[in-house]
C-alpha cells in the first residue's frame, strides 16, 4: 500500500490575533497538528497598544483544505480575523531577503550588476563580500538568489511574506 | 474591588460564577488553594484517586447536569495525567474548566520540581488555556475561562497558575459582562438558510434526521425542540453514539443509532435518503463508513455551532452555523409560518420497515436457566429493570459500550454519558462518580469491561470516601472484546494481547473497599442479580460473566459503505487488504 498525498493551490492569508504568550504556538501547532502546508509564515505587532499581531501565512491545499484551514483557525480563542487575500483579489506581496555574497574579481562585479538589475541595496561590504538588501515577491527573491548561487552565495536570510490587500479598504 | 490573595481569588470566583463541586487531587504546588478550599461552605470538592479520573468526574457531572465540570490538580504529573480526560473533553465537546498548579514564576523554565509546560502540553487538547503570571488578572481570567468553556462548541480550558501568583494578592472584582474580548461564536441562526433548509426538508420524499451531541449540548429545550421538529415532518431520526437520549427511543420514528455499529434500518435509510438533516452532529468516521459511498442520493443540511464542522468530511448543500437548539425553532418557526404541511412519507416507511424486518440486533441464545449470558441480554435485562426509574448510565469504552448503545433505551437527554470521539477506556466509572456526585439520589449505573474498568479502578476508594451508591455492572467476557473482534475480522484470529488475564476477583475487591460484591454466571440468575444490584444501598459491582466470545453486530467494517454491513458472525471472513486494515 502507498500513501499519497494531495496538492493544491498556494493562497496568503491574513490572520488578527491578540497578541499574547503562545499564540504562535497555537496557530503553527494547529497547522502541523492537522497536516496542512505552511510555505512562509510571519509575525509582527500592529496596534499602537501591542494588543494585536497580524499572521501572515502563504500555505497551499485543495480548495476544500483552504476552506478548512480558514474555519479552524477562524474558531480558536485569541484569533479576531481571517482573510484570505488570494481569494478576495488583487494584493501587494513582499519579502526581504539578505544575501551575502563571497568573492573577489569577475565575480564579484558581475554580483554588483546583478544586484543593480534586481534593485537589491547593498547593506554592507568588505574586500571580499557583499550582503545585499533585496525586496519584492518571492519570485524575484527566488530568482535573484538562483543568480547569486553562480556569483559567490554564502548564506540567504528570508523574512517571509507580509501582503495586504490593494484598494482603499481595510480588512 | 477587593484586595486578596490569589488563592482566595480562585475560591471567591468558584462561588460567584456558581460552582458547587471541584474534583481535585492536592500537591505542592496548589497547596494555597487547597487551603482556601479548607471547610469551604459551599464548595465541595471530590478527592479522587487519580488525575485522570478527576477530569472524567469532571466530565461525568457536566453530561448529566449541563454544567462545567470543575477539575482541580497540581503541576507536572497532576496536569500530565488530566491530558487524557481533557482531550476527551476536547473531542466530545464538554465544558469543562482545569485548574492547574505551576511552579512559581521565578522557576518557569528551570526544569523545577514537578514542573511541566502545562500550556504547551494542553494547548492542542483544549478549546482555550491560560497561564496567569499576575494575581490581580487571574480574577478576570476565572470569569473569562467560565464564558470560553460554555460558549460556543464547548470544551475543556486550562488555567496554569504559578504558586507565587496564588500567594501573591491582588485586586478582584465581579465583571459587569462576563464575556471574552473578542470570541464571539455564532449562535443564531442565519434566517435565509433556514428559510432554504425547511423548504427543503418539506418537500423531501425520503428525508432523515442525523442528529448528534450538539443536541444535547444546546440543552433539553432543544431535545424537546428536536422532537417536536419531527413529529410535523413526520420524518424518521437517528443519532450518533453521543445524541443518544435527544429522541426517545421508543417512538416509532426512531430508527436506532447509525454508523459502524448502527442498525441496519439507520445506515440503509441514510444511505437511500434523499435529505440529512444533520443537527449537532460532525459526519465523523464512525458514522460515515466509506465517504465515497456515503448517502449518494442526499442533499445535506448541516446545523453546527462550530462553522470548521462544517464541509469538514462531506460537502453539503446548506450549511446553518448556530445552536442547534435555536436552529430548530428556528425550523419550526418557518415550518409554520410557511404554512408547510407534512409530505406522505408512506413509502418511504414502507421502504425503512422492510429494512427493519432484518432485526438487526437481535442475536442467537439458549434461553434455559443453566445458560451462559449472552451480554446484550444482559444488557436489556439492565434496561427492563431500570425501566421507570431514571436511570444515569455511563459505559467505558469496547463491545460492552456498543451493546449498551444498540440495547439500552433512552427517553431523555443527559443520561447517557460515554466516551465517543477519543474512545477512552477508563472513562465510565470515573464520569458515573461525576453523575453520582450532581445527582445523589440518582441510580447511576457504569456499564464497563473488565478491562476498561481497570484502567480507573482505584477510583473504588472515591467511592467509598463520599459513599456514593454507584453501581458497576461489568460485562465480564475476560477479552479486550473489541480488539478480539477486530483480530477476528482482520488478522485471521491471531489474539495478540487481547485477552484479560489475571483477573482480580471483583467480588473480593468488592469487600475490600467496603462494597457489595455480586457475581452472576448464569441466565437463571440474571434478573435476580441485576434487582440485587439496585435495590442493595450503597456501592455495588456486579461481576457478569458473559459469553466469552460473543461479537457487536451489526458492524461496518472499517472501509466499507452502509450497504456492507455484516450483520452476524458467519459474515465474517478474517481477512482484510491493506486499505481496509490501515483505516481505524
Amino acid at each position: 500500500m502507498k500513501i499519497t498525498t494531495e496538492t493544491g493551490e498556494r493562497h496568503v492569508l491574513a490572520v488578527t490575533v491578540d497578541n499574547e504568550a503562545g499564540i504562535l504556538a497555537k496557530i503553527t501547532g494547529l497547522f502541523s497538528a492537522r497536516g496542512y502546508n505552511i510555505e512562509s509564515l510571519t509575525v509582527a505587532d500592529i496596534s499602537a497598544d501591542h494588543a494585536l499581531s497580524r499572521i501572515t501565512i502563504v500555505t497551499s491545499g485543495p480548495p476544500a483544505v483552504i476552506d478548512q484551514i480558514i474555519a479552524q483557525l477562524d474558531r480558536l480563542v485569541p484569533v479576531h480575523q481571517v482573510t484570505d487575500l488570494t481569494d478576495q483579489g488583487a494584493h501587494v506581496e513582499r519579502e526581504i531577503a539578505l544575501v551575502k555574497v563571497a568573492g573577489t574579481g569577475e565575480k564579484r562585479i558581475e554580483a554588483l550588476r546583478l544586484a543593480d538589475v534586481f534593485r537589491a541595496k547593498v547593506v554592507d561590504t568588505t574586500l571580499s563580500s557583499f550582503i545585499f538588501e533585496i525586496t519584492g515577491n518571492s519570485d524575484k527573491v527566488d530568482r535573484f538568489i538562483a543568480l547569486m548561487r553562480e556569483c559567490g552565495l554564502v548564506e540567504v536570510g528570508r523574512t517571509g511574506i507580509v501582503a495586504i490587500a490593494r484598494g482603499p479598504e481595510a480588512l | 474591588m477587593k484586595e486578596m490573595s490569589g488563592a482566595d481569588m480562585v475560591v471567591q470566583a468558584l462561588v460567584d460564577l456558581g460552582v458547587d463541586t471541584v474534583f481535585g487531587y492536592p500537591g505542592g504546588a496548589v497547596l494555597p488553594i487547597y487551603d482556601a478550599l479548607f471547610n469551604h461552605p459551599s464548595i465541595k470538592h471530590v478527592l479522587v484517586r487519580h488525575e485522570q479520573a478527576a477530569t472524567h468526574a469532571a466530565e461525568g457531572y457536566a453530561r448529566s447536569t449541563g454544567k462545567p465540570g470543575v477539575v482541580l490538580v497540581t503541576s507536572g504529573p497532576g496536569a500530565t495525567n488530566a491530558v487524557t480526560g481533557i482531550t476527551d473533553a476536547l473531542l466530545d465537546s464538554i465544558p469543562m474548566v482545569v485548574l492547574t498548579g505551576q511552579v512559581p514564576t521565578t522557576l518557569i523554565g528551570t526544569d523545577a520540581f514537578q514542573e511541566c509546560d502545562t500550556v504547551g502540553i494542553t494547548r492542542h487538547c483544549t478549546k482555550h488555556n491560560y497561564l496567569v503570571m499576575d494575581p490581580d488578572r487571574l480574577g478576570a481570567v476565572i470569569h473569562e475561562a467560565f464564558y470560553i468553556a460554555t460558549h460556543g462548541r464547548p470544551g475543556p480550558v486550562v488555567i496554569d497558575i504559578p504558586k507565587n501568583v496564588q500567594v501573591a494578592t491582588g485586586s478582584y472584582s465581579v465583571p459587569e459582562k462576563i464575556e471574552h474580548q473578542s470570541y464571539r461564536p455564532q449562535v443564531e441562526p442565519d434566517a435565509g438558510a433556514i428559510a432554504q433548509a425547511i423548504d427543503m426538508i418539506a418537500a423531501a420524499e425520503r428525508p432523515i434526521f442525523y442528529t448528534g451531541g450538539g443536541v444535547i449540548n444546546a440543552g433539553p429545550d432543544a431535545s424537546a425542540a428536536l422532537r417536536q421538529l419531527v413529529s410535523l415532518t413526520g420524518a424518521p431520526i437517528t443519532s450518533t453514539l453521543m445524541g443518544l437520549g435527544a429522541f426517545p427511543s421508543d417512538d416509532p420514528k426512531w430508527l436506532g443509532m447509525l454508523g459502524m455499529h448502527g442498525t441496519y434500518e439507520s445506515n440503509m435509510a441514510m444511505n437511500r435518503a434523499d435529505l440529512i438533516i444533520a443537527v449537532g452532529a460532525r459526519f465523523d468516521d464512525r458514522v460515515t463508513g466509506r465517504l465515497d459511498a456515503f448517502a449518494p442520493e442526499a442533499k445535506k443540511i448541516h446545523i453546527d455551532i462550530d462553522r470548521s464542522s462544517i464541509n469538514k468530511i462531506v460537502p453539503v448543500d446548506i450549511a446553518v452555523v448556530g445552536d442547534a437548539g435555536r436552529a430548530l425553532d428556528a425550523l419550526i418557526a418557518a415550518w409554520a409560518d410557511k404554512g408547510h404541511k407534512a409530505r406522505d412519507l408512506g413509502e418511504w416507511w414502507r421502504r425503512i420497515d422492510g429494512w427493519r424486518a432484518t432485526r438487526c440486533l437481535d442475536f442467537p441464545e439458549k434461553k434455559d436457566a443453566g445458560a451462559e449470558i449472552m451480554p446484550q441480554r444482559a444488557v436489556k435485562a439492565l434496561f427492563d429493570a431500570t425501566r421507570g426509574r431514571d436511570p444515569i448510565i455511563t459505559t467505558e469504552v469496547g463491545q460492552h459500550q456498543m451493546w449498551a448503545a444498540q440495547h439500552f433505551g433512552f427517553a431523555a437527554p443527559n443520561r447517557w454519558l460515554t466516551s465517543g470521539g477519543l474512545g477512552t477506556m477508563g472513562y465510565g466509572f470515573p464520569a458515573a462518580v461525576g453523575a453520582q456526585i450532581a445527582h445523589p439520589n440518582r441510580l447511576v449505573v457504569c456499564i464497563a469491561g473488565e478491562a476498561s474498568l481497570q484502567m480507573n479502578i482505584q477510583e473504588m476508594g472515591t467511592v467509598s470516601q463520599y459513599r456514593l451508591p454507584v453501581k458497576i455492572f461489568i460485562l465480564n467476557n475476560e477479552w479486550m472484546g473489541m480488539v478480539r473482534q477486530w483480530q477476528e475480522l482482520t488478522y485471521e484470529s491471531r489474539y495478540s494481547n487481547s485477552y484479560s488475564d489475571s483477573l482480580p476477583d471483583f467480588v473480593k475487591l468488592a469487600a475490600a473497599y467496603g462494597w457489595t460484591g455480586l457475581r452472576i454466571d448464569t441466565l437463571g440468575e440474571l434478573e435476580d442479580g441485576i434487582r440485587q444490584m439496585i435495590e442493595t444501598p450503597g456501592p455495588v459491582i456486579v461481576d457478569c460473566r458473559v459469553a466469552k466470545l460473543a461479537n457487536c453486530f451489526p458492524m461496518i467494517p472499517s472501509g466499507a459503505a452502509h450497504t456492507d454491513m455484516i450483520l452476524q458472525p458467519s459474515d465474517v471472513t478474517g481477512k482484510m487488504d491493506d486499505e481496509a486494515k490501515a483505516l481505524v
